[in-house]
């Protein structure tokens, strides 16, 4: 049977708004690298791939497309780059994989950010690529504006995507500029060279000369090319525009299926913008299904325990990903049901922290290893390593050896 | 007597570092960081300090590659040397020219949030349309206003520190508030930021990071009054030490700041023998290490704007005059400050008095002050320099990564200590409490209270 990889969000105190009120949460902790580092500690020893963290350039909100004042529920977060480099040194498997916008930063600060946490990573860095359409963001640099969504376009995922199809064209710039700084320096461009003083050979360095309908960027990098040459790009994705980002620069897609029949639909979807794309058949892309996770040993209380959250909340907690709740041999059967439709693993949403992670690595993760459907030892120790994707040749050093071949 | 605050740098791209020496390991694993860092904080320094690069140099339209290149971006590589460290101050330097303040802010907090308030931010200007051809934004700035940005920059940053006030994070479960209502709210209209809206990240334990200042030009020094906890300085010798602290320390007066508000600390390096030939012979021998004869003539091309390929680096002087305004290597600001014409000239005086070789010139003008001697004599000068108020301490740049830091830490900081002007232990948690600061000011507090 293939193994099904799985990896966590960890966002806050859990996925639904009322979580940081539950008696094991800890809500004031969630500026501190402990608490992080007590969550992701926990998710490596569940032998998890990899652990995503979210990030956006305002204060967190109920509303997709605008800030909102609520107080009830968990604001303010950190830097997810500099989070999760914070955890790299205290763990030695497990990936981390931030979210960045890439709407409003320097692609050039990206890539040197995620080269530089796959090297203090040795080798585990993953780059969630965000944009954002929200006007408040725009608002905060002062430098653009963006399309501002109406309660109308929110309410349909193919609307939102036509709306931002810009946004998500200079986000495919984004993505491939951070990939060419990436490879602007050979594996092998320093060569110390005591004799001829030289310490780098500078034929091995090169500038990207990217000019794209949004903007230009000369490279070469700053920082040399990261242990796994090119760390993991991760791309969220609910509709054709984004599917059209993932297929042409992701090497991880999260889809988000309401059903199995509804995973057989989307990854259809997907696999057409890929053929679309132009990229090369034997590029792999792993699609991993998003699932927020309620989960309790004792058949019924899960669902109990969120709908007391949602009582506590004032509403029913819905998301973008299915809501799953049951126990860990449900879910069991639920992913390996769903795996089967060519999904490669799960990106699990806990409902609330730590439960919902530790009913994960304590439950679902022996559960799945039962059935001969999950590791049990880590085999890799890099992020591409455990995902099964080659590490990527560097794109200059290609060309070098085909030229020469010729 | 005076405590002499300590810091290090991991000396990054440039030929100062002897990259040759057969211990020099690698300026990119992050082991190298982690070594380099514990050994500070070993000897119970203040902080560690990275600098930041945003472009590669060029010579001759070509990246160059004599010196030490290739880094990793500062602030992430300081996050994850919190997890390695438990008091040593974090300091990273952020360009103000091709950032954004929403952006700096929230990352600094960040540090200053993971580290448990050892976050330090060095403000520094860029005015290069060189290093801006890797960005979207490009060289969009006019050198003159570098500083009126910088100072608005930072400006801002505080306003976006001071969102949140104290108690706005509540995460008060049974009162089923989270924040407080409006915390984060800011609004900057500037000359150069026009922004407004929800600030995401609370302030950090320091509420504002330590802010740090290089440079020593006037708009420097009156910017590191204002606005600066530190100022990197670099002067050699005592006397222009103690001009240059008066100078600096009488200006903080009028921002209403005091002389224990703003720490000077210049950028040296060391090297220790037994005795002092020993040192000096060593010395001499870094040097050598450091100016190879290729690097010598492509800092005489820099200077000159020129080829000089067909000189003898162990010759004189180039005869042939400086090209005005050609630029033969990008990235490198040797001769700013003093002009080409004028650098050259003085080159030339220093050389011809000393009869100085292409190589010597260059390895006597770009050293970086250096304290040469044994422990004992090292120590001695180090605190001479700062009883005399020619500095309150120093940022040291160590010539090898990342094991440069062990002689200082395991052979001079002990002398000091035995003589009481450096700490036997951490006596605070915060950056701030190793250097003696007040706690940030907050500008809400003082409206309201």
């Amino acid at each position: 049977m293939t193994q099904l990889h799985l990896a966590v969000a960890l966002d806050g105190t859990g996925w639904h708004p009322a979580s940081w009120r539950e008696p094991d949460a800890r809500p004031a902790g969630i500026l501190t690298a402990r608490y992080w580092a007590d969550l992701v500690t926990e998710a490596e020893r569940g032998l998890l791939d990899f652990v995503t963290f979210e990030d956006a350039l305002g204060l967190q909100t109920s509303a997709f497309h605008l800030p909102d004042d609520r107080t009830d529920h968990v604001r303010g977060r950190l830097d997810a780059v500099l989070l999760a480099a914070a955890l790299a040194p205290l763990t030695r498997h497990i990936g981390l994989v931030p979210t960045t916008n890439v709407t409003h930063t320097e692609p050039f600060h990206l890539a040197i950010g995620i080269a530089s946490l796959d090297h203090a990573s040795l080798g585990r860095a993953g780059w969630r690529p965000q944009i954002t359409s929200r006007a408040a963001d725009a608002a905060h640099f002062g430098r653009r504006t963006t399309p501002q969504l109406t309660d109308e376009d929110v309410r349909d995922s193919e609307l939102i995507a036509a709306r931002l199809r810009e946004l998500f064209g200079e986000a495919h710039e984004v993505v491939e500029v951070v990939r060419r700084l990436w490879d602007s320096w050979e594996d092998d461009a320093e060569i110390r060279d005591a004799s001829t003083g030289r310490y780098l050979d500078r034929d091995k360095v090169h500038h990207i000369d990217f000019v794209g309908a949004h903007f230009s960027v000369r490279g070469p990098s700053i920082t040399p090319r990261p242990p796994q040459g090119q760390p993991v790009v991760a791309v969220l994705a609910h509709a054709g525009t984004p599917y059209e980002l993932a297929a042409a620069g992701a090497d991880v897609v999260f889809v988000t299926p309401q059903s199995r029949a509804d995973a057989v639909t989307r990854l259809g979807a997907f696999e057409q913008a890929r053929q679309r794309s132009g990229r090369p058949a034997g590029d792999r892309i792993r699609a991993f299904a998003d699932l927020v996770v309620f989960l309790d040993d004792e058949p019924g209380r899960a669902a109990g325990r969120k709908r007391r959250l949602d009582e506590l909340d004032g509403s029913t907690f819905g998301s973008d990903a299915a809501v799953f709740t049951g126990t860990p041999g449900e879910l069991a059967d639920l992913l390996l049901e769903w795996q089967a439709v060519g999904l490669d693993g799960f990106r699990l949403r806990p409902g609330t922290l730590p439960h919902d992670l530790t009913a994960v690595t304590g439950g679902l993760v022996p559960e799945l290893q039962r059935r001969a459907a999950f590791r049990t030892a880590y085999e890799a120790d890099t992020l591409r390593g455990l995902l099964g994707l080659p590490r990527p040749a560097n794109r200059h050093a290609r060309a070098a050896s085909a030229e020469a071949g010729r | 007597m005076k405590q002499i605050h300590l810091a290090a740098q991991l000396p990054s791209v440039q030929h100062t570092v002897v990259w040759s020496d057969p211990s020099s390991g690698s300026q990119i694993a992050f082991d190298s960081f982690a070594r380099l860092a514990r050994t500070a904080e070993r000897g119970k320094f203040d902080f560690f300090f990275l600098s930041e690069g945003l472009r590669l140099r060029e010579h001759k339209g070509r990246v160059h590659d004599l010196d030490v290149a290739g880094r990793p971006e500062a602030l992430t590589v300081l996050s994850a040397l919190s997890a390695v460290t438990t008091h040593l101050g974090l300091a990273a330097t952020v360009n103000s020219t091709f950032n954004e303040p929403y952006d700096v802010a929230r990352r600094v907090a960040t540090l200053d949030h993971l580290s448990g308030g050892r976050a330090a931010w060095n403000v520094v200007t860029s005015y290069d349309a060189f290093t801006g051809e890797n960005f979207r934004r490009g060289g969009f700035l006019d050198e003159a206003d570098r500083y009126t940005r910088a100072a608005e920059f930072l400006h801002t940053a505080r306003e976006l520190w001071d969102s949140w006030r104290p108690g706005d994070f509540r995460a008060d479960a049974a009162a089923g508030e989270f924040i407080r209502a409006g915390a984060g709210r800011f609004t900057h209209r500037g000359r150069h930021f026009d922004i407004s809206g929800r600030f995401s990240t609370p302030p950090g334990p320091q509420g504002h990071p330590v802010i740090i200042q290089a440079g020593d030009s006037p708009e420097g020094r009156e910017f590191a009054a204002a606005d600066a906890d530190v100022v990197f300085s670099r002067h050699s010798d005592l006397a222009s030490g103690r001009a240059a602290y008066r100078d600096v320390k009488a200006r903080l007066a009028k921002y209403g700041r005091s002389p224990a508000d703003l720490k000077i600390i210049p950028s040296v390096s060391y090297v220790l023998g037994d005795t002092p030939a020993e040192a000096a012979e060593r010395a001499e021998e870094v040097a050598r290490a450091q100016v190879g004869p290729e690097t010598a003539l492509m800092l005489m091309e820099a200077a000159w704007g020129r080829d000089l390929s067909g000189h003898d680096p162990d010759g004189p002087l180039p005869e042939v005059d400086p090209v005005p305004d050609s630029v033969v290597t990008k990235g490198h600001n040797l001769y700013r400050s003093r002009g080409r014409d004028e650098t050259v000239r003085h080159w030339r005086r220093i050389a011809e008095e000393r009869g100085l070789s292409i190589r010597e010139l260059i390895t006597e003008v770009t050293a970086r002050p250096t304290f040469v001697g044994t422990p004992r004599q090292v120590a001695d000068a180090m605190n001479e320099f700062v009883q005399s108020d020619a500095a309150d301490g120093f940022v040291f740049s160590p010539n090898v990564v990342p094991g440069g830091l062990d002689e200082l830490v395991d052979r001079v900081v002990p002398l000091l200590q035995e003589m009481g002007v450096h700490r036997a232990e951490y006596t605070g948690g915060t950056l701030r409490d190793h250097l003696g600061l007040r706690p940030a000011r907050h500008h809400h507090s003082e409206e309201t209270l």
